[in-house]
């Protein structure tokens, strides 16, 4: 937990000397991932009721498994977005990629299934990039209308499909099997699918910022009517990406159903397409902060299931995390202060007030919090079962209050551009 | 994010053509899908509709209909603010299930009783919207996000509670039962006086006269208020707004909260009027519905209403589909969301036709403007602006 929160706000390192070497990305990551298991460790250590799941083979596999559903949505997200068009229609188009995933891998293998999940979410991705890009929808309207058809999309077709079925129902299809594992030290068995969403964030990386193709989607996202006048087909891009972001939704979707739980079931999704836009939202629209978060939460949701004690423990975690964020904002230098409104950046004047204001809101808050949860923790057994699943929401919106300034989505996301227009 | 559909002024027809057409095409649609799988399209909505015109349906569709209006206007009075509250859905949760749980625990007489479940209903609401609006006046936190993320944080708390209940006592996640004085009367008595008794042990929702009281108040504060007057500009053009002395910051506070408060009211024509406890089968998603409702209505007080009125009558009469075996109930729901993709598409599409003529005309008016004045600097600039408020 440590790590990530560390990571998201970092660019200056704690303390003394070595700035340069805590900025290089082979010395932080490796640095940040001990930290955290060292927390993680600590708290094991001394956590009363005693746990034994925080730092285990068997918690990492399951953070893994986890995470994948989430780094999917997200990294749809992130494609979609980067394009400009903001897509809450994550969480429909997983619905889809459930449903379609389940008929596949019962008709066809699940193979199949992974293929025609994507297929899925990748036609509600296509209807969102009509109505948005097309026909100039707002792009929170059209994502919020496809919330709403698809769960009775997908509780339709189950009706007409898996209700005739050996062990379906209109809630629920027949069991259906994995598209395979590997044997990993230490993972144990760990899903195909599992390494190719992970193989996925450096892939997307690779795409997005290092091929003309992810130059000219950026720059759609971030100033349309410039690339429209060097000639970029800023609508076929808009396009592209949100079919590429529906696609990827329908895989986690899919996943859902052949690696996690081997059955459709209705309502299985259960809100993880909007944590998969948290993740997005925590990663900064990167795909390294989109899998660092999706590692965070999916960590949360499969110790959840695991081990009771083990989330209780997470709030001991969870305060010491707070409190080394209070400590580094307190020994963080000074920068000159730049306050970031909506997209304008403006310079403000420093001094006492400014310093009270800023500084001393960001060791004092994450302070308090610290404690808080240490009181809450010392003054109980066991913690709602809810709390692993509100986690991640809680988070991001604590990083966008927080660091709100330090995050930057693409400027033109969420605008409805015509060309011509401007 | 250009969230909230300027009214047309030009035609009323016209902006009242683009729904029926929506509702029309996403019927057609629905026939469609019926047609593919193998059903009867004609005998599933005839069924619909004859099971439709009965009167206990009305009430069911009533009933339905009167949750679903207050949201949409909830909905209604962001979007004349060009604020998206998508956090709707957790704020009627929150606010149905502590106002009930107030509700069980308090004992005063009638009228006062019902009074206080109304009035901390629409405090909770508020103070959970009031949320990402102080988030966003002061952090900048833009509030669709936050409003998300604050959803699965609220329906989260209401399930912790309920498993809560259900720990400790067991077998039961759901509130103790309202006392009497605490619940609303039906309106049979009033409906009855133009039909014939209502059978079947169907019940009007008293809640009904709020949902009206709660529109009528909408519609004047907006349109016979400086406040709505205010909120209205501050919503087409924050920037104009400000200069001419609206505060934009505290006019985001302001619709955030009023929207939130009317959300309160969300859950409580069920809440007072049937079931007078709070459980786990309580009806969710009326938040995401409200959002739909006015979208189709365009945040017009009677328009919503219309669309509210579609919408329940759907719902009312897709049981029917179940019994009679015509086709799975779950074809209302890609109506629903068809009617909503055709609406707004229908806007957007009008809406972009108009702005089109709009431009023309303006620079038609600037053009004639420089011929009569040809030294006059800067001449083309008025209209311009005049135009910029108006839109």
């Amino acid at each position: 937990m440590t790590a990530t929160v560390e990571r998201t706000g970092s660019g200056t390192g704690t303390g003394f000397d070595p700035r340069t070497l805590w900025r290089r990305a082979w010395f932080r990551w490796p640095a940040l991932t001990f930290l955290g298991i060292a927390v993680l460790q600590i708290a094991e250590w001394i956590s009363e009721p005693p746990t034994d799941e925080l730092v285990s083979g068997a918690q990492a596999s399951a953070m893994l498994r986890w995470a994948v559903p989430l780094l999917l949505a997200g990294l749809g997200g992130l494609f979609s977005e980067r394009s400009g068009v903001v897509n809450i229609g994550l969480e429909g188009m997983m619905v889809l990629g459930t449903w379609f995933g389940a008929w596949g891998a019962i008709e066809f293998g699940p193979v199949w299934g992974t293929i025609i999940g994507m297929v899925g979410g990748a036609l509600g991705g296509l209807l969102h990039a009509v109505a948005t890009v097309s026909f100039g929808v707002d792009h929170i309207i059209s994502a919020v209308a496809i919330n709403l058809m698809a769960p009775g999309i997908a509780r339709y077709l189950a009706d007409e499909v898996f209700t005739d079925m050996d062990g379906g129902s209109i809630t629920q299809s027949p069991r259906v099997t994995s598209v395979g594992y590997v044997e990993l030290p230490i993972l144990d068995r760990v899903s195909w699918l599992t390494i190719i969403a992970f193989a996925l964030v450096p892939v997307s990386w690779f795409v997005l910022w290092r091929t003309r193709f992810g130059l000219r989607l950026r720059s759609c996202g971030e100033h349309p009517t410039a690339a429209d006048s060097l000639g970029v087909n800023v609508y076929r891009y808009k396009y592209i990406a949100v079919v590429i972001s529906g696609a990827l939704a329908g895989l986690a979707g899919s996943f859902i159903v052949t690696e996690l739980t081997g059955i459709y079931r209705e309502g299985q999704v259960n809100g993880r397409g909007f944590i998969g836009l948290a993740t997005m939202i925590f990663g900064n629209w990167r795909p390294g902060g989109t899998a660092l978060g999706a590692l965070l939460f999916g960590y949360a949701d499969g110790l959840q299931l695991r081990d009771r004690n083990g989330v209780h423990a997470l709030l001991l975690v969870g305060s010491m995390a707070m409190l080394l964020l209070a400590l580094r904002a307190a020994l963080k230098k000074e920068k000159v202060p730049v306050r970031t409104v909506g997209m304008e950046r403006t310079e403000v004047p420093g001094g006492w007030r400014w310093r009270l204001r800023t500084r001393g809101v960001s060791v004092l808050v994450p302070a308090a919090i610290g404690v808080g949860l240490l009181v809450w923790y010392l003054t109980t057994d066991t913690v709602p079962r809810q709390l692993p699943q509100v986690t991640p929401h809680i988070l991001t919106l604590v990083v966008l209050v927080f660091s709100g300034s330090r995050l930057r989505m693409p400027a033109a996301d969420g605008k409805v551009w015509r060309k011509g227009d401007h | 994010m250009s969230t909230g559909p300027v009214r047309p002024r030009s035609s009323i027809l016209l902006s009242l053509a683009a729904p029926v057409a929506a509702v029309l095409f996403a019927l057609l649609f629905s026939s469609l899908v019926l047609l593919i799988s193998g059903k009867d399209p004609v005998a599933a909505f005839s069924a619909m509709l004859s099971y439709g015109s009965r009167l206990e349906t009305f009430v069911d569709a009533v009933n339905r209909a009167t949750p679903l209006y207050i949201a949409g206007v909830a909905v209604a009075i962001g979007f004349r603010m060009n604020l998206f509250n998508i956090g709707v859905e957790s704020q009627y949760i929150l606010a149905a299930l502590i106002s009930t749980q107030v509700g069980t625990v308090i004992d005063l007489p009638a009228p006062l009783h019902v009074t206080v479940i109304i009035v901390v209903a629409m405090v909770i609401g508020a103070l959970w919207a009031a949320i990402p609006a102080v988030l966003k006046v002061t952090r900048g936190v833009n509030e669709v996000i936050a409003t998300i993320m604050l959803n699965a944080i609220g329906v989260s708390f209401v399930a912790a509670f309920l498993l809560a209940r259900w720990d400790s006592e067991g077998q039961d996640t759901r509130t103790a039962d309202i006392p009497e004085s605490g619940r609303m009367p039906d309106l049979n008595g009033l409906f009855e006086i133009f039909t014939r008794e209502i059978q079947k042990g169907r019940h009007v929702y008293g809640f009904l006269l709020v949902a009206v009281v709660v529109g009528l108040a909408y519609w004047f504060v907006l349109n016979r208020t400086t406040l709505g007057y205010d909120l209205r500009a501050s919503g087409a053009n924050p920037m104009a707004a400000e200069a001419s002395g609206v505060p934009a910051k505290r006019m985001i506070l302001i619709a955030m909260i009023a929207s939130g408060a009317i959300a309160g009211l969300i859950g409580l024509p069920d809440v007072l009027g049937d079931r007078y406890h709070f459980g786990g089968d309580f009806p969710q998603g009326l938040g995401f519905l409200g959002i739909a409702v006015a979208l189709l209505g365009r945040n017009n007080p009677g328009g919503i209403v219309a669309a509210a009125m579609v919408f329940a009558y759907l719902d009312a009469t897709a049981p029917i589909l179940e019994l009679e075996g015509d086709a799975p109930r779950e074809i209302v729901t890609i109506t629903k969301g068809v009617i909503i993709f055709a609406a707004v598409i229908a806007y957007a599409v009008v809406e972009r036709a108009q702005r089109r003529r709009e431009v023309a005309a303006a620079a038609r008016a600037t053009a004639a403007l420089h011929a009569d004045e040809d030294s006059g600097g800067g001449g083309g600039a008025a209209p311009a602006a005049a135009q910029g408020v108006r839109a």
